[in-house]
């Protein structure tokens, strides 16, 4: 017997990708899962902030994905400098917000062909479907992924792949173009059926959002730090906390991050050394971190916030201890108004 | 008793990462061989059994501490 055909599957773990995955092994394809690390999930960054008792496991789908159809799933961490770039400087613009999905497409894609040449598969195959996206799965975008991917024809979609020109896998009768998908748009009623046809269940539903970059708030959050800090100074620790509490820009050189919940307390803790960091004492409230050169006066006002987002505990002039590195002040401040903090809130 | 030949420190870190790092670790024993995992995000107890069960490696132990966690993976291939 001849050895199979070998593809590298670009899993997320959602349906579609699930069935492209179940269909191509039904024409016995061995399949190797791939997933990125990109550091902008959502998933895992609310695990990440949020209190740890909860309820519903949060859990990784494209790895649930891979346990669900026995095949093995590798993850690729491509988050830093490199990826970084994509956002800051890519070169078809962004989506809605500041979602540089075309640039991400393509990064990803060239990643995952050089991982299919470095395992000695044939082919790759993602669970893409024409015209479900608006920004990245139009005809057009597509064509440019591939092309500026450097992909020679060799990724597959097979859940459209009869609405798309004949890839390398189809040519060379790796797989049956017959037994493909032909589905098109945004409705999902065809994967629903192929889903219950190939016995999969217990799927994620659409979440869609899944990744901070289209997300309209974390948008607003970087295009503020591009605007006052600098794109080409943006780091992953950056990133972190772009992702996380309320924000507030109190001047060009000075902002701040504040937690809404224990969770997130706990994690800006982490960001404090080289920051001032503000904590109504005796009442519990909100941690604050403030980035840049406060002045007194500033650091006053934003001890006032503090003391207004600690909740109804917490009366007008409660003390606030202000930290940095090893000096403490302790500041009793008046209260700031709510139009002050609305016009600072990023 | 468990005789882990390497242990893989993940505190701190946050899955997926300490998945990352143990895919790794299981790169560096042969089949056969245990790899320890100490790791502070519980979510690793849906990740573990979820990466071991899609790569065909056995979760043989998983041991809860505080709020610690020590799991033994055994390379099958
Ligand atoms: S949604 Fe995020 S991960 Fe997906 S392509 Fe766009 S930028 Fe990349």
């Amino acid at each position: 017997m001849s050895k199979p055909v070998k593809a590298v599957g670009l899993l997320s773990g959602g349906l579609d990708s699930t069935i492209a995955a179940a269909m191509l092994m039904r024409q016995g394809i061995e399949i190797q899962g791939l997933t990125f690390y990109t550091g902008f999930c959502v998933v895992e960054h609310n695990r990440r902030s949020k209190t740890r008792k909860r309820k519903k496991p949060v859990r990784n789908e494209a790895l649930q994905a891979g346990a669900r159809l026995d095949l093995p799933v590798e993850m690729i961490d491509i988050s830093g400098p490199d990826y970084l770039k994509v956002l800051t400087d890519p070169k078809y613009g962004y989506g809605k917000t500041v979602n540089p999905c075309i640039d991400c497409r393509i990064f990803m894609f060239r990643r995952a062909r050089q991982y299919m040449d470095e395992i000695g598969a044939q082919f790759m195959f993602t669970g893409e479907v024409l015209g479900q996206r608006p920004m990245s799965q139009r005809r057009q975008p597509m064509n440019v992924i591939d092309r500026d991917a450097e992909l020679d024809g060799l990724l597959l979609r097979p859940l459209s792949a009869k609405r798309l020109p004949p890839t390398v896998a189809e040519e060379k009768g790796w797989v049956d173009r017959e037994k493909l998908g032909d589905i098109q748009g945004r409705s999902r009623q065809k994967q629903m059926e192929l889903a219950e046809e190939y016995g999969i269940e217990d799927y994620p539903s659409p979440a869609g959002g899944c990744c901070y970059l289209t997300d309209a708030n974390f948008g607003r959050r970087i295009l503020d730090f591009f605007e006052y800090e600098g794109k080409e100074n943006l780091t992953m620790d950056d990133v972190m906390l772009l992702k996380i509490g309320r924000h507030f820009r109190v001047k060009p050189d000075v902002k701040v991050v504040m937690g809404r919940e224990e969770g997130e307390n706990k994690f800006l803790e982490r960001y404090a050394p080289g920051r001032w960091r503000l904590e109504t004492k005796d009442v519990t409230g909100p941690t604050t971190l403030v980035e840049g050169h406060p002045t007194d006066d500033d650091l006053r006002q934003i001890a006032g916030m503090t003391v207004r987002y600690a909740g109804s505990k917490a009366d007008p002039g409660t003390p606030v201890a202000c930290r940095y590195e090893e000096t403490e002040r302790i500041l009793e401040p008046a209260p700031v108004e709510e139009a002050v903090v609305e016009e600072w809130r990023i | 008793m468990i005789q882990p030949v390497l242990t893989l420190d993940t505190y701190g870190l946050l899955c997926p990462v300490p998945i990352m790092k143990t895919a790794a670790a299981i790169k560096e024993i042969s089949a056969g061989e245990v790899l320890e995992v100490l790791a502070d995000d519980p979510q690793i107890l849906e990740d573990m059994p979820a990466w071991c069960a899609s790569n065909g490696h056995a979760l043989l132990d998983t041991i809860e501490e505080d709020e610690e966690f020590r799991l033994y993976v055994r390379r099958v291939k």
